[in-house]
């Protein structure tokens, strides 16, 4: 830049065009006989202060600003320089309070705030089947189609069902996911293929061509990476694909049941008889794309008046049901809003507090630089300059803490990745982006401005007395900002840690809640046979079953084995409908009653060790040749059954004469959804035996042991047997119940972590800005207390006077904290169980632990004024 | 403090000052020391301009585009750096004459009474 050089240059002349003004005055007084020297002084004195001259007439120039810009940031940075301790605490409260928020901020961004990276996101909803018992219910095939033919609001709907099988390669066999797709899944997305192409209209129909995508990865791991691999083909569950289209690595997704598989395959190519059954759910959901222009309202009043149509032709499948359409960001942001939202209003806090306490310090300092400031005065500054120069101190301090905080950011952002819980959805495109980077340097600034404004209030005043005595005399002024600030501290710690303190105990609340079973040493996974192994014949595959089923019963540290066929606590669900035996048939679905289902076998109950109330659960005489019996729980007696004693009575749920049985039992009930389950939650539940089941079983099979010893150790053995059986036979996705149950937890100890992590970084800087003030008041006050002592106080007196200085200060902070808490928990109460927001037992504890901080922090000042030497203290003058 | 005292020097003679500088320098080009020498001289010793408020309001007016510098050889073989008028100068002098004429006749007004008693 030519700037500086060109200044220089107009310095230069400047002072040549002063030094011939002055030399031109000088020569015409020595004409006039004055002798050099006499007309040098004179001359000298009538141009008055040369250094002021030159500053006003620089001035003039306009380029002032900037020179005084970099001198202020100069003298700043030595300033900063010479008090270490001060600079190194500031700064490193700022880079904390500013990384953990910058960090913090990613998060919210990315999972919360950012729009979805598909085109016109905002036209973007999931689809779900409005049962009368449930809103978000699944979509059965052919209510999908109608709804495709006879909407008028969408440019395109599409369904997709996550879905397993076995792939056989070169006669390896791998257990894969995939998902059954629509044709107009990827393109609502905006997903285009690397190679080949999406599916055709009319292509995912029953009956269609049997066609696959798989994913990018997949294709360089399993092809290569080769052009030729559209037109190879897919061996699943002994069924042929032909590979027409790769999808890009980039696409990946997690919206309710749907996460992004290796392998994409029509809809129509899922051989299950239930897809043309317009009663069958299926586990289907759907995303759709409303009309450009198009408002969710008008789009829901469309699909309102198709349901209507439905319900009308078909009353028994669709009365009572409509579309419900959830925009899509939401769906998939939904159930962490409020955690996310709760942590950021913490880092947000936490940040404050580091602004305070900052303040506080700048505060302190700026009186102990009083002389300083008055000299400057003396010399010429002006107030403003003053004030100006205080800014980019506070300024340059916050502009590297902020850049310091930044890289903390970033790093920690890494760090942070590792340990967000998996659900936790979009968390694979974390990153520091442009906007966070903005709102941190936005922070940084306002921070800057909020340090160097608030010494610039307190100490822009100087008064010229002040070079004598330097302030070291009874002071009269309050230090009001200073208190103020150690309270809000306080005050904000006290409401940081009650909420962590509340997350804790609801963390410990649920740890120690009954899940209705015992999950140590239990195991659930699946079998996927051979295909080989299938056939037409229903005894033919039961027979293979037991099989299966007896080589695992019979593998040394196993106690019980059960075949699983339906809802695994915790993790899926499965429900069905029912009425009861004897009366008519309901018109409609919604006119019946809704039940979880499992079928298991009569070892479950030893596995799972549920305790049986009443009657009994399945025995070996239960079987196909046998009346059908099935178990509730007690939920499901209390509901359906209220003062009535379920037992004995029968209910039906299909036209078949064997789709109705007796109940036999009541058992326990099992916790499905979560330790935290609600009231509103569809919580009845019913066992039937799969020994009682005709139908072929699929060639997928549930089943769930209890060992003696740690399932992992006997796993292997586990699936060798099922090898040797037939080495096709594939044991895959075992489970401990254990985690299953602990994963439920992630999310809150997730944020448990992060809440009380905050909660002890806001106590450690309020202590430090107590500790900081109360030095400072001791310090300004030596004088007055070593009066005092020599009027006759004691030590302890001396000491009443600090502490209680102190107590008062907390006192007031805890008043205020405890009220902004009790306002605040409120907010939490979603992510609460087992604890109410306003806990007297947390408010309690965590008030009590505060106040012995607050007074610890403040002994070590309180020591120091009570060894106050009276003599040297009145020394001072 | 010297440094109000600068201040309200400036304050007051800013606008007279232009008039007196633009006005000197209709007479030929001058550097700073010879236009104060002038002003000094033509005002019969009365006036004598501060060298704090003159540089700062000659590098101003310069700005302005009111007076055009050159550094020039003196005599005595010296640098200086002289100034002259501009074609907006005289502009601005006119202006600054009426103004100035006006403002002596109001307070004339203002005057006359009391003189006449």
């Amino acid at each position: 830049m030519k700037f500086p050089l060109w200044r220089r240059r107009q310095d230069a002349q400047l002072d040549e065009e002063i030094r011939s003004h002055v030399e031109l005055a000088v020569r015409d007084r020595m004409a006039r006989g004055e002798s050099r020297a006499e007309a040098e002084s004179a001359v000298r004195r009538q141009f008055g202060n040369e250094l002021l001259v030159r500053e006003f007439t620089r001035e003039q120039w306009g380029w002032v600003w900037l020179e005084q810009l970099q001198q202020d940031l100069r003298y700043g940075f030595r300033i900063l320089l010479k008090s270490p301790g001060f600079s190194l605490i500031a700064l490193i409260t700022i880079a904390l309070g500013i990384g953990a928020n910058t960090a913090l901020f990613s998060v919210v961004n990315t999972v919360l705030l950012a729009p979805l990276p598909y085109p016109q996101p905002e036209q973007l909803v999931t689809l779900h089947l409005s049962k009368p018992n449930f809103d978000t219910g699944a979509i059965p095939y052919p209510i999908f189609r109608d709804w495709q033919a006879r909407n008028r609001s969408f440019s395109a709907m599409a369904l997709s069902r996550i879905n397993a099988g076995v792939l056989v390669v070169n006669g390896e066999s791998e257990y894969m996911r995939l998902n059954y797709i629509t044709s107009d899944f990827f393109p609502i997305l905006g997903i285009t293929p690397v190679l080949g192409r999406n599916l055709a209209p009319g292509e995912d129909e029953i009956g269609g061509p049997a066609l696959a995508q798989i994913s990018e990865g997949m294709w360089k791991r399993r092809f290569g990476g080769t052009p030729d691999v559209l037109g190879k083909k897919l061996n699943l569950d002994g069924n042929v694909f032909t590979i027409v289209g790769v999808i890009p690595a980039s696409f990946d997704l997690r919206l309710g049941t749907f996460m992004t598989t290796d392998i994409y395959v029509p809809i129509g190519q899922w051989r299950t008889n239930a897809l043309k059954n317009r009663g069958a759910a299926l586990g289907l959901h759907g995303i759709g794309r409303i009309k450009p222009g198009l408002t969710l309202e008008q789009a829901r009043a469309d699909m309102d008046a198709v349901s209507q149509q439905l319900a009308v032709e078909y009353p028994a499948t669709n009365r009572g049901m409509k579309t419900n359409m959830i925009p899509m960001k939401r769906s998939i942001t939904g159930e962490f809003r409020g955690v996310l939202l709760l942590l950021l209003g913490a880092v947000g806090f936490v940040l404050l507090i580091a602004c305070a306490n900052v303040a506080t310090l700048l505060l302190a300092r700026a009186q102990a630089r009083k002389r300083e400031f008055a000299v400057r005065t003396a010399l010429g500054a002006s107030r403003a300059r003053m004030v100006r120069q205080l800014l980019a101190e506070g300024g340059l301090l916050a502009l590297t803490g902020g850049a310091l905080g930044v890289l903390l950011a970033m790093w920690g952002t890494r760090g942070v990745l590792g340990r967000l819980p998996q659900e936790l959805p979009r968390v694979q495109n974390l990153h520091v982006d442009a906007r966070v980077l903005g709102f941190s340097v936005a922070i940084s600034v306002m921070t800057g401005i909020v340090f160097g404004l608030a010494p610039a209030f307190g100490s822009a005043r100087p008064e010229i007395g002040n070079l004598q005595g330097a302030g070291r005399r009874v002071s009269a002024e309050h230090h009001a900002g200073q208190r103020a600030l150690v309270m809000a501290e306080i005050a904000i710690a006290l409401v940081l840690l009650i909420g962590a303190g509340l997350m804790v105990r609801s963390l410990r609340q649920l740890w120690s809640t009954d899940p209705g079973f015992d999950p140590r040493n239990v195991m659930a996974f699946g079998v996927a046979l051979s295909p080989g192994l299938a056939s037409e014949k229903p005894e033919a595959m039961w027979a293979t079953v037991r099989e299966v089923r007896d080589t695992l019963q019979s593998a040394p540290g196993v106690e019980a084995v059960s075949l699983r066929d339906g809802a695994l606590p915790m993790f899926d669900e499965n429900d069905m409908v029912f009425w009861m035996a004897g009366h008519p048939r309901p018109r409609s679905s919604s006119e019946m009653n809704w039940t979880l289902v499992s079928g298991v076998q009569l070892s479950y109950l030893r596995i799972m060790k549920i305790p049986l109330l009443r009657g009994r659960f399945f025995t070996e005489q239960d079987t196909t040749k046998s009346p059908r019996v099935v178990v509730v729980d007690d939920v499901f007696a209390s509901t359906f059954f209220r003062d009535q004693d379920p037992i004995g009575k029968r209910i039906r749920w299909g036209d078949e004469p064997r789709d109705e049985a007796e109940v036999v039992g009541i058992v326990g009930h099992v916790k499905q959804w979560g330790l935290d389950e609600g009231a509103t939650d569809l919580r009845a539940q019913m066992y039937q035996s799969t020994d009682q089941e005709e139908a072929a079983p699929g060639p997928n099979l549930g089943f769930i042991v209890r060992t003696g010893t740690a399932p992992l150790g006997v796993l292997p053995t586990l699936k060798d047997r099922v090898r040797q059986l037939n080495a096709e036979n594939v044991l895959f996705r075992p489970r401990l119940l254990e985690d299953v149950i602990a994963e439920t937890l992630s999310t809150r100890k997730f944020s448990m972590t992060l809440l009380g992590a905050f909660a002890v970084f806001a106590v450690v800087l309020a202590a430090i800005g107590i500790y900081g003030v109360v030095s400072y008041l001791v310090g300004q006050r030596t004088h007055e207390f070593g009066i005092r002592m020599a009027l006759g106080a004691q030590p302890h007196n001396v000491l009443g006077i600090v502490l209680g200085e102190s107590a008062r200060m907390a006192a007031v902070g805890v008043a205020v904290g405890l009220l902004g808490a009790f306002a605040l928990t409120r907010a939490m109460t979603k992510l609460l169980f087992g604890v109410s927001a306003t806990d007297p037992l947390t408010f309690a504890v965590v008030t009590a632990f505060l106040v012995a901080v607050s007074l610890g922090a403040c002994f070590l000042p309180a020591r120091r004024a009570v060894r106050v030497d009276p003599v040297k203290a009145l020394r001072y003058e | 403090m010297g440094k109000t005292r600068y201040r309200n020097r400036i304050e007051l003679l800013q606008g007279t000052l232009d008039l007196l500088v633009l006005q000197t320098l209709q007479w030929g080009a001058q550097h700073g020391y010879g236009i104060s020498q002038l002003i000094q001289a033509r005002s019969g010793e009365v006036l004598q301009v501060d060298t704090g408020s003159l540089y700062p309001a000659l590098h101003r007016m310069e700005r302005e585009g009111w007076i055009a510098s050159e550094w020039k050889i003196s005599d005595n073989n010296q640098r200086v750096k002289e100034y002259r008028l501009t074609a907006s100068g005289k502009k601005q002098l006119l202006s600054e004459r009426s103004r100035w004429e006006q403002l002596s006749d109001a307070i004339a007004g203002v005057l006359k009474p009391a003189t006449g008693e």
